[in-house]
């Protein structure tokens, strides 16, 4: 396959950064698309030119690291994967491809299409996590009897991989769909409950600290999560920033 | 609980409320217009009674104008924070893969409706504040001397839908409200935390509302315009 590849390249964070075009030929259609940006990063080393930074970690669809904006869609064309899934034969033969980091700014750009995504660290910091005493007479989880709708949407809930992708696709860069579903995975058990209130208070709290915008339901966040985590958590999260809003 | 209109989730919540309030008083607006498809003299008494009760008058009008101007600010509120969050643009982004014009392009909607009111309040509100507390004159009537002349509510209607233009913005304005509708009205349920298993038909009948009212502010126009 030949392809035009239209990289945003951005030296540092301060830089202002733009797109660059790289022609590339001899892609193979089984490649996954961070192959292909290896071998264009191994022809710009070759030639001595700046290699494509770009984050990727696992390149199995788990650690949320790959974060790249393609042709309009973060992480590509393609549904319920992370751009380390998606591969060339989503593309034909002679198409423009372009290539964008996650642009939000709450996530500012480091370097090329590296972005910083620590506000979701502290955002998880801020209440994402039950206290539990580990002095040894903790309760078995499993002891602890738990509808199974509420067990199969919390877990539905901590699939999320905190990419990003949510925030990138969000014409107003909202937060909304990972802050849900953190809150969510805790909210739905009963060992979510004792600190459910200050938990939702403090991460919607620490969330608009970062700068995320507000969330005006399109519903584009659900359809380009990878684990297709769903429009009702951001309904859940809701009703619990209320409640506790109203308790005090 | 102050504190929760600093906050996006509270201030979605508070436009929410106002979005709710405006769409319950659209029911009753479109209920009253309605009748003068039928009866004039039901049209002319329902409209002296609301424009003439001091409950209407004194308390639920100035509640709805507060309505009114708190869910356009708010949402230019709003609009602002969301802009303010995303400084840089993608060079391609192709958001209709992934959601609707509408829920892109509630500010467009609001601001086509906003100019609209303005019109609808200067043909009506204005003209009938400057009839009632400028010149005094709470009678209702075409003329003030003469008892036996009618209400002229149901005649000043006729005649605002005469003009093909103004028919034709009324046209433009709703059609651009039933936009609106069709995206907000699920999305205030979704941010006073309202998604459950009645949402899916909760959905059909919000599509029924959003396209069915207004549908017939165009019917009750163009029934007025063309049967003038």
């Amino acid at each position: 396959m030949k392809l035009l590849l239209k990289i945003w390249r951005q030296k540092n964070a301060e830089d202002k950064g733009g797109i660059v075009e790289y022609p590339v030929d001899n892609v193979s259609p089984d490649m996954s698309f961070l192959e292909m940006l290896d071998v264009l990063n191994q022809d710009l080393i070759e030639k001595g030119e700046e290699p494509v930074a770009f984050d990727h970690d696992c390149r199995e669809g788990i650690c949320g690291t790959c974060s790249l904006y393609i042709n309009g869609r973060a992480h590509g064309p393609d549904t319920r994967i992370t751009v380390c899934q998606l591969h060339m034969r989503s593309f034909n033969d002679g198409d423009t491809i372009y290539i964008e980091p996650w642009r939000a700014e709450a996530f500012p750009v480091i370097k090329d299409l590296v972005v910083d995504r620590s506000a979701f660290d502290r955002i998880q910091q801020a209440g994402g996590f039950i206290s539990v005493n580990t002095s040894g007479n903790t309760q078995d989880a499993n002891a602890i009897p738990i509808e199974k709708e509420n067990a199969d949407k919390a877990f539905d809930a901590a699939t999320c991989i905190g990419c990003g992708a949510c925030v990138a696709t969000c014409k107003n860069s909202s937060a909304m769909l990972f802050v849900s579903a953190k809150v969510s995975q805790f909210a739905l058990l009963p060992q979510g409950q004792v600190e459910a209130h200050d938990r939702v208070l403090n991460m919607v709290k620490q969330m608009d600290e970062e700068g995320f915008g507000n969330c005006t339901n399109t519903g584009a966040c659900e359809v380009e999560c990878p684990k297709g985590i769903s429009l009702e958590n951001i309904a859940r999260m809701n009703r619990e920033f209320i409640a506790a809003s109203i308790k005090g | 609980m102050a504190g929760m209109f600093n906050s996006s989730v509270g201030r979605k919540f508070a436009m929410a409320l106002s979005a709710f309030f405006l769409m319950l008083f659209l029911v009753m607006h479109v209920s009253i217009n309605f009748t003068s498809v039928f009866s004039a003299d039901l049209f002319n008494e329902m409209s002296h009674f609301m424009g003439t009760n001091p409950v209407v008058q004194g308390l639920m009008q100035p509640i709805l104008i507060f309505g009114v101007v708190f869910h356009f600010v708010m949402g230019f509120i709003l609009e602002a924070k969301n802009k303010s969050a995303r400084g840089v643009s993608y060079a391609k982004n192709v958001a209709k893969d992934n959601s609707t014009w509408m829920s892109r392009n509630m500010l467009l909607s609001g601001v086509v409706i906003l100019a609209f009111l303005g019109l609808h309040f200067y043909d009506f509100w204005v003209h009938e504040m400057t009839i009632k507390y400028v010149e005094g004159d709470m009678s209702g009537l075409i003329n003030p001397d003469n008892a036996e002349s009618g209400f002229r509510y149901y005649e000043e209607l006729r005649e605002k839908f005469v003009s093909p233009v103004r028919v034709g913005i009324y046209i433009v304005a709703f059609v651009l409200l039933a936009l609106h509708l069709l995206h907000g009205f699920n999305s205030a349920f979704q941010s006073v935390g309202a998604n459950n298993k009645y949402t899916k038909a909760l959905t059909g009948f919000s599509k029924v509302y959003s396209i069915g009212i207004p549908a017939l502010f165009i019917f009750i126009a163009l029934f007025h315009h063309f049967t003038h």
